[in-house]
């Protein structure tokens, strides 16, 4: 445990030294930590606060004021539904409350319990020309319909089992 | 001092190795069309051209023959992805996948003939039309700043260069005084496309008369409001334009150090900046004696952290220093006292990226765009209910009609059907805007006249309406969106728009009085006035402007609790013809409530008790025979 943890710190000093330990590179430190372990754990807030010098508190109220940056651990799979007003007028409340029914997740429990899938929403993606969008991980898929995403779903569904299956086997 | 090239021998080495490719293919890689798979059709594209014995040059670095393969930014006719678009014919093709690919190149590029199911067929009028510029959704436009977007290859600097690119910045460097290029780009009377658009010389000239060793110019591209994006586009189509106009900012002003900020939910624009900013450095367009002249100029691209309060000046500086983006008091302005307490300049994309455009060609030349008091371009984000969404530009003053006839070519209908007739309302400036309706159908869209009526061009985010869409749900939509990005410094935006959404899911839900009208309109003002920065002020506006054109709606919802739009859940009532229905047991099946009972061949009922109101029954039924009213 100790051993884990401390090659975690490594990882940290590395990025906070690339930013010349510079206070006011407090976000792209936050972005950045965030990249390596997808979320950010209070420890290494804690770490990062010390290290530049400033407070804790004040790391923690950057890193809760913008929504990019998460406190707690997401899925494998980050599925953002946009709900940006072009999604939003093409009805992609539809698309939001068919995934959250798929999985049994609500906007206050918005990640399976085996770690597989977030659902989150995002106010616009800029792909307004193809709502409504869906992002799952980095790839967008355009003028959705809540069986096109669910059909995805199973795809990744599959593929997942069968990986396991396979380190199983 | 690195021994580079002059601009001009980058263009013309350019050109010549240009000389020797016969043809062209551009495959459109931005947002939109990658989305769609357009990355998958270049690698079936490059694989066609090889196999049919064609040589392909990816990239133009030494004097070849062959066909050009390249990639661009946005062509803006993102539904009709992924677009390619062949020279010298100037053929578009729409909807392409990768099987298409081997016809293409056997067909167009070796035997010069068109793939005809490939081709843009109007879908008002099923018209077909092969050439991109004679294709009403281009024909009707006025690509300017939009120009070289999608043409050229955006990762390749000497395209930008052999387009003239920089020689703007570089006559500026050698032959203007900061004085002289304010006093041209005020002249130009451009004036800011963040929205409330200020004139660009008049802040330049503000900045540059404070007197401080070091200033700052900040690109905003921190494009958050929904339904806008123009400014992602023209990050990702032409990233040295928007460098160029920095450049010439930091001329202007006696900047020596500029930073783009990007949002993080544009990825791809984030890479094609920062590759624009090394290629730049790489060629003594950026750095210490740019141009090998005596000026200098840094860039660096920062990466927002998703707030949209952040596309405020003051915030964005904020979140810039490392702190959380919280608006400041002005003044001082940020051009007295911005970044780190020094004179900065904030300009945004749209903006730098027309600057070159107009020491290029002239003021006067710029002001025969446009109107008299807003001269010049803008481009607009097309979306909603329309038969092309997209990425569009016009001169100023261009009417809603123009927009919604010619370019957007008609509104579509719930039933799928092209006309204006089913045209209900446009919401312009997203979340800070208004919505404009069939009585704004002739007014110049511009600033002053959008102004006058309680509107704003805001970014340029259009979003448009047909006749099903509740304005009471969209304006609760837009409040939503601003309670949940209010930064919460100031009490009347904070608790206010917490409390205007409360009221407005009263409406919805069924729950409203006589006194919740009235007390929405009280609070409306209340927010407006006590409200510090722009979110707050501007919040109220889409309730506002909603209860100014369509207050039936709302007092439908709270006398009669009734949706005139028939599309708000509360007061909905499925029920199934039974004239229509075939019983094909297709909703009963789908229906995740099981609230449809009925046998095959019998038509089917619907149990309103335990009807959820998903409305997936209606989307299934082949027959229409399921309807909702309210």
């Amino acid at each position: 445990m100790t051993n884990r943890n401390h090659r975690k710190f490594e990882e940290v000093c590395r990025i906070l030294e690339k930013n010349g330990n510079d206070p006011a590179r407090l976000i792209p430190v936050l972005q950045q930590v965030q990249e390596v372990y997808r979320y950010l754990p209070e420890e290494i807030m804690s770490f990062v606060a010390t290290s530049l010098n400033i407070s804790p508190a004040k790391v923690f109220g950057v890193a809760t004021f913008f929504s990019h940056f998460t406190l707690k651990p997401k899925g494998k799979y980050i599925i953002r539904v946009c709900d940006g007003t072009a999604c939003h007028v093409k009805t992609s409340t539809g698309i939001l409350d068919a995934l959250y029914k798929k999985l049994s997740l609500s906007e206050k429990i918005n990640t399976t319990p085996d770690m597989l899938f977030t659902i989150e929403t995002v106010s616009c993606l800029g792909a307004c020309g193809l709502a409504p969008a869906v992002v799952i991980n980095e790839r967008v898929y355009g003028q959705m319909t809540p069986e096109k995403t669910s059909e995805v779903l199973d795809g990744i569904i599959k593929t997942e089992e069968k990986q396991k299956e396979a380190v199983n086997a | 001092m690195p021994e580079t090239l002059s601009l001009k021998e980058i263009g013309l080495g350019y050109s010549r190795l240009k000389n020797g490719i016969k043809a062209r293919v551009v495959v459109c890689a931005g947002t939109g069309c990658v989305a769609n798979g357009s990355l998958e059709v270049f690698d079936a594209l490059k694989k066609s051209l090889e196999q049919n014995g064609l040589d392909v040059v990816l990239e133009l670095k030494k004097e070849e023959n062959g066909t050009l393969l390249s990639k661009s930014g946005c062509q803006g006719f993102c539904q009709m992805g992924p677009l390619v678009t062949i020279f010298p014919q100037g053929v578009l093709y729409t909807k392409v996948k990768p099987a298409d690919a081997e016809e293409i190149v056997t067909a167009t590029i070796k035997a010069n003939k068109l793939v005809e199911r490939l081709v843009y067929s109007n879908p008002s009028t099923g018209e077909r039309t092969a050439i991109l510029s004679e294709i009403p959704f281009y024909k009707k436009q006025h690509r300017y700043v939009l120009k070289s977007c999608g043409v050229i290859d955006p990762e390749d600097i000497n395209e930008y260069i052999a387009d003239n690119g920089y020689s703007s910045a570089e006559n500026a460097a050698f032959n203007m005084s900061p004085e002289v290029i304010c006093r041209d780009i005020s002249a130009s009377g451009l004036r800011g496309r963040g929205g409330a658009g200020f004139l660009t010389g008049r802040k330049w000239d503000m900045a540059r008369i404070q007197k401080s060793a070091k200033k700052y110019i900040v690109c905003n591209g921190d494009e958050g409001d929904p339904g806008a994006f123009m400014d992602r586009s023209v990050m990702e189509g032409n990233p040295h334009s928007v460098i160029e106009g920095m450049i010439i900012a930091g001329l202007a002003t006696g900047a020596d150090e500029g930073i783009v900020y990007v949002r993080t939910e544009y990825p791809l624009a984030v890479k094609r900046m920062r590759k624009a900013v090394a290629d730049a450095f790489a060629l003594n367009i950026l750095g210490s004696n740019i141009f090998a002249s005596d000026k200098s100029f840094n860039i660096s691209v920062m990466e927002g952290a998703g707030a949209f309060v952040c596309g405020e000046e003051t915030a964005l500086l904020a979140s810039v220093q490392g702190e959380r983006g919280m608006p400041a008091p002005k003044p001082p302005f940020p051009a007295q006292s911005g970044l780190w307490e020094k004179p900065t300049v904030i300009n945004n994309v749209e903006t730098l990226a027309t600057v070159p455009l107009i020491l290029r060609h002239g003021t006067a030349e710029y002001r025969k765009m446009g109107t008299e008091k807003t001269p010049g371009t803008k481009t607009f984000a097309l979306t909603g209910h329309v038969a092309n969404t997209g990425l569009i530009e016009v001169p100023f003053g261009t009417t809603l009609r123009h927009l919604l006839n010619e370019v957007a070519g008609g509104v579509t209908g719930e039933d799928g059907s092209v006309s204006l007739e089913a045209f209900k309302a446009v919401q312009i400036g997203g979340p800070s805007g208004a919505c404009l309706t069939r009585d704004h159908l002739d007014l110049p869209l511009d600033f002053d006249s959008l102004k006058s009526i309680g509107a704003m061009v805001g970014s340029g985010g259009l979003v448009v309406m047909n006749t099903c869409t509740c304005m009471v749900a969209i304006s609760r939509f837009f409040m939503q969106f601003t309670q949940n990005e209010s930064c919460g410094k100031c009490v009347p935006c904070r608790e206010g728009t917490k409390q205007m959404l409360n009221l407005l899911d009263d409406i919805l839900e069924g729950r409203a009085d006589d006194t919740t009208l009235p007390l929405l309109e009280e609070l409306a003002v209340a927010v407006q006035r006590g409200s510090l920065c722009g979110l707050g002020k501007s919040a109220p506006n889409p309730v506002l402007s909603t209860l100014k054109y369509f207050r039936q709606e709302y007092t439908a919802h709270i006398k009669e609790h009734r949706c005139p739009s028939g599309s708000c859940k509360a007061f909905i009532q499925y029920s199934i013809d039974p004239a229509l229905c075939k019983g094909c047991m297709l909703c009963a099946k789908k229906c995740p409530s099981g609230a449809i009972t009925g046998e095959l061949k019998k038509p089917h009922k619907i149990n309103t008790a335990a009807c959820t109101k998903c409305g997936i029954c209606v989307a299934s039924c082949k027959f229409k025979a399921i309807k909702g009213a309210a």
